[in-house]
């Protein structure tokens, strides 16, 4: 290679990585643009220029919206259906998934195709039997109610029987010549060796939950029920059009997720990339 | 034991899936409203579909927005990923991050934002038409713009999904590939279409096709963007679904629409699995 073939190929990396950059700064910009938004007094926000930075900052949204809106209930709702969806799901395929991995019964492949081809089925498909089923229960407008129909997510089972899998067989043969019970074994060993796929699995799955949108919102009809997701697309006259308050309420229920991601970040790509089936 | 331990998890798939499941199939060969029962009609919920306009609607808008997503979206995010796979060390993970962080947003998020980015009056989005000398779109109003304007937060919304998994397909590939082929004095355009593009045809057809599947079960976006609008106009078969069932009362023939997704995204899963199946075997 001659020098000026090594210089050239030093600038075009340089612009790459250079436009690589601006696209990323622009590609986040609608972000900060709403966060900016939310911080400015509503005539500020609708003067016909752009401004980068409030001239008055001003935290009056957010006050309004804890204050004077039902967010704060919304808040729980959210939290309460989220965790109860990730506690239930990862509890539930955490069990299932050792079974299957670990454990002799009867129907043990049928089960597994069964999960593997639930797989494909789109859930939104069944909203009309799902709305049937929790309505026949009384359950409309209740925190069982939006979390029922949410259990289904087979990554976390398939995920799991994976890690199980992979588990050093020594270990279980040592553990059962000690004469340890199967509940010994799972709780003692599987569980505790795998402590990283749980937490992302949780993770993951509590985003997923806290981000669901169809189904909390067919399956609550009163404003103090709705999860935050629901409440702040369907309760406009809470916020009129006054577009900084409407983004402060979006700021608000974005916050959790985006908080959990930028602590959690190696976590939540981890489990993202095992969720479409790429060993992490 | 295994009983106890799988006991939970079948409890729960036998109630809220396979239960349902089976219900919808019923339910479509009934004249029943959302809740309650109704008639056996046979077929006739399925040989109204080919004349009912809506259903046209919602069939034709759902593959236009596939079309709108799915290709345009996967190439997006091949090119970011090799983008983003050049850069090193903190700033990697700073381009990641902003990239990713659209993703892990709710939808109700995802649309208050750009609804404020693209509103008509005050849209920070709005001066770019101005400086361009262009006239003032109101995109979600608009039926030739609502789908196009739908498919484009999409695809910011979704990338850094496809990005990560990008990325992890990228990183899969030793460097002493690359080594050899710069000991050839292959070109960058030459390393790209003979290393780097057959290497990663795996994960642009694994991100391709979730994004298909994803894509084909639209309604979130489309709804949120639909109020005060035209919805009629940019029907998507699950909003379809969600029309008939909620808002008309009518839980069969509904339940026929949704059927018809059951079965186009199954078969697409289907053709898919064994698509790759096929195509791994050669590689072997």
């Amino acid at each position: 290679m001659n020098p000026t073939r090594i210089h050239r190929i030093n600038m075009a990396g340089l612009a790459i990585t250079l436009i690589t950059v601006i696209a990323a700064v622009l590609w986040a910009f609608p972000l900060y643009w709403g966060v900016v938004s939310s911080l400015k007094p509503e005539d500020e926000v609708v003067r016909p220029y752009v401004e980068l930075w409030p001239q008055t900052l001003t935290f009056s949204h957010y006050v309004h919206a804890l204050t004077q809106t039902q967010i704060g209930i919304w808040y729980l709702n959210s939290v309460a259906t989220a965790v109860g969806v990730t506690f239930v799901t990862v509890a539930s395929s955490l069990f299932c998934g050792y079974a299957i991995s670990q454990l002799e019964f009867p129907f043990r492949r049928a089960l597994w195709w069964l999960i593997l081809a639930s797989f494909m089925v789109p859930i939104q498909t069944l909203i009309i039997n799902h709305f049937e089923l929790i309505a026949g229960m009384g359950l409309l407008n209740s925190w069982t109610g939006i979390i029922l129909p949410q259990l289904i997510h087979p990554v976390v089972i398939i995920v799991y029987k994976q890690f199980f899998d992979n588990v050093p067989k020594d270990f279980r043969e040592a553990a059962v010549m000690d004469n340890a019970s199967e509940w010994r074994i799972l709780t003692r060993i599987y569980i505790p060796m795998n402590w990283g796929v749980t937490t992302a699995l949780s993770i993951v799955t509590f985003i997923w939950a806290w981000n669901s949108f169809l189904w909390p919102f067919l399956a609550v009809t009163k404003t103090e029920m709705m999860t935050i997701t629901v409440g702040i697309t369907q309760v406009s006259d809470a916020f009129g059009v006054y577009y900084a308050r409407e983004l402060s309420a979006a700021v608000l229920a974005g916050l959790p997720v985006a908080l959990a991601y930028l602590v959690f970040q190696r976590k939540v790509t981890q489990a993202i990339t095992l969720s479409a089936g790429i060993k992490g | 034991m295994a009983v106890l331990l799988i006991l939970p998890f079948v409890a729960i798939y036998g109630l809220v899936f396979i239960y349902p499941t089976i219900k919808m199939f019923i339910l479509s060969f009934t004249d029943a409203p959302l809740i309650g029962a109704g008639d056996w009609v046979g077929l006739e919920n399925y040989e109204r579909l080919p004349r009912d306009r809506r259903f046209h609607t919602a069939l034709w808008n759902t593959f236009y927005f596939v079309a709108l997503t799915v290709i345009p979206g996967t190439l997006v995010a091949l090119v970011i990923s090799l983008g983003i796979n050049r850069l090193k060390g903190r700033l990697q993970s700073l381009v990641l991050a902003l990239f990713f962080l659209p993703y892990i947003l709710p939808v109700s998020v995802v649309y208050l934002i750009w609804d404020w980015t693209l509103n008509f009056q005050f849209g920070i989005a709005m001066h770019l038409f101005d400086w361009a000398g262009a006239d003032r779109i109101p995109v979600f109003k608009s039926t030739a713009w609502f789908m196009p304007a739908v498919g484009f937060v999409t695809i910011w919304w979704t990338a850094g999904f496809s990005i990560l998994l990008f990325l992890a397909g990228r990183r899969a590939i030793p460097e002493e590939i690359y080594e050899a082929a710069s000991l050839d004095n292959s070109g960058s355009w030459s390393t790209f279409s003979r290393v780097t593009w057959p290497l990663m045809w795996p994960v642009t057809a694994l991100v391709s096709t979730i994004q298909l599947i994803l894509q084909l079960k639209i309604f979130d976006q489309v709804y949120l963007f639909s109020q005060g609008g035209r919805p009629n106009d940019n029907l998507v078969l699950v909003y379809y679904v969600f029309q008939r069932a909620f808002q008309s009362n009518q839980g069969g023939r509904a339940a026929a629409v949704a059927v018809v997704l059951f079965v186009i995204v199954i078969v697409v899963s289907v053709l898919n699995f064994q698509l790759t199946r096929l195509s791994g075997g050669r590689r072997k």
